[in-house]
């Protein structure tokens, strides 16, 4: 994808994640960072995505269903008969 | 390939219960969930993640580490998965689910300034900072943030459990799910803008 030489916010915000990807043509990451300098509300959008990210790292691994790591482990004991 | 990962094949093809209750321990959320994008209900997912197992321990002998454990345990599981979901009358592929869940905007168009206004395309309402940083760390925010994966379309949840939850990186998520690297970043991209939108509405 190409950018417009100025970025408008409603493009800025879906080239985001690209951005954070380090997926865009290093001309597009001096348009997105020109934008950066003067727009505040993409500023704090940016600083909420990388928020969001960080706060799903921070979910709690959920834990296996302990029936089904019963079944799993009937299954591995069945296999190592064989 | 890594040490702690050849001392753990080593043990599952000992027969090792401990290395093999830590694999599925560790997977198994995971896998139960890229399973429920294929297949209709827990039920028959949960089978479909015992059969991947199965897979895994039939093929453990002959793994030879050209890709690391976890992409190939993943792939044995939506190679499992698909098979099922065939059989099952639904063989919606995954591409055309993930294309399906590709459309959308980031943000809600009206918050943007209208063609005939002078910054059309620059924020009509801003975000508003959030703070205070407890707030955001709090457990109630937690909640927020997990409730609005749960509810993501499947490839979606899928993806950002994979790479923001889990931490696998963008390679091993394509690999797994069968991807192109884009899809995968549209995915994503959905995936995080939604839940952000969430936390907005939690933080005002
Ligand atoms: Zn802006």
């Amino acid at each position: 994808m190409r950018l417009d030489r100025e970025l408008t916010c409603a493009q800025l915000v879906e080239v985001i994640t690209d951005y954070l990807e380090g997926a865009l043509a290093p001309v597009d990451v001096e348009r997105v960072e020109e934008h950066l300098v003067f727009c505040d509300g993409c500023t704090t959008y940016l600083e909420q995505m990388r928020a969001t990210v960080a706060m799903a790292g921070r979910l709690r691994a959920e834990d296996i269903p302990p029936e089904l790591q019963e079944r799993l482990l009937g299954t591995f004991r069945e296999w190592r008969r064989l | 390939m890594e040490p702690g990962e050849r001392r753990l094949i080593e043990a599952l093809r000992a027969g090792d219960e401990s290395a093999f209750m830590t694999l599925t321990g560790e997977y198994g959320p995971m896998m139960l969930r890229v399973a429920l994008m294929y297949v209709s209900t827990r039920a028959v997912a949960e089978e479909v993640v015992q059969e991947a197992w199965i897979g895994v321990l039939k093929g453990i002998g002959r793994f030879e580490g050209r890709s690391s454990l976890k992409t190939w345990i993943f792939r044995i599981l939506t190679n499992t998965a698909k098979t099922r979901a065939q059989r099952e009358g639904r063989s919606v592929p995954f591409s055309a689910l993930a294309s399906g869940e590709a459309d959308g905007e980031a943000v809600d168009p009206d918050r943007f300034l209208g063609d005939g206004e002078r910054f059309a395309g620059h924020w009509g309402a801003p975000p508003r900072r959030w703070g205070p940083e407890e707030r955001l760390v709090s457990a109630e925010a937690q909640q927020v943030n997990d409730a609005s994966i749960e509810r993501l379309p499947p490839a979606q949840a899928a993806v950002i459990t994979m790479r923001d939850v889990e931490g696998l990186d963008a390679e091993e998520v394509c690999n797994a799910l069968d991807l192109t690297e884009t899809n995968q970043r549209v995915l994503l991209h959905r995936a995080r803008s939604k839940v952000r939108q969430a936390l907005e509405e939690y933080m005002q």
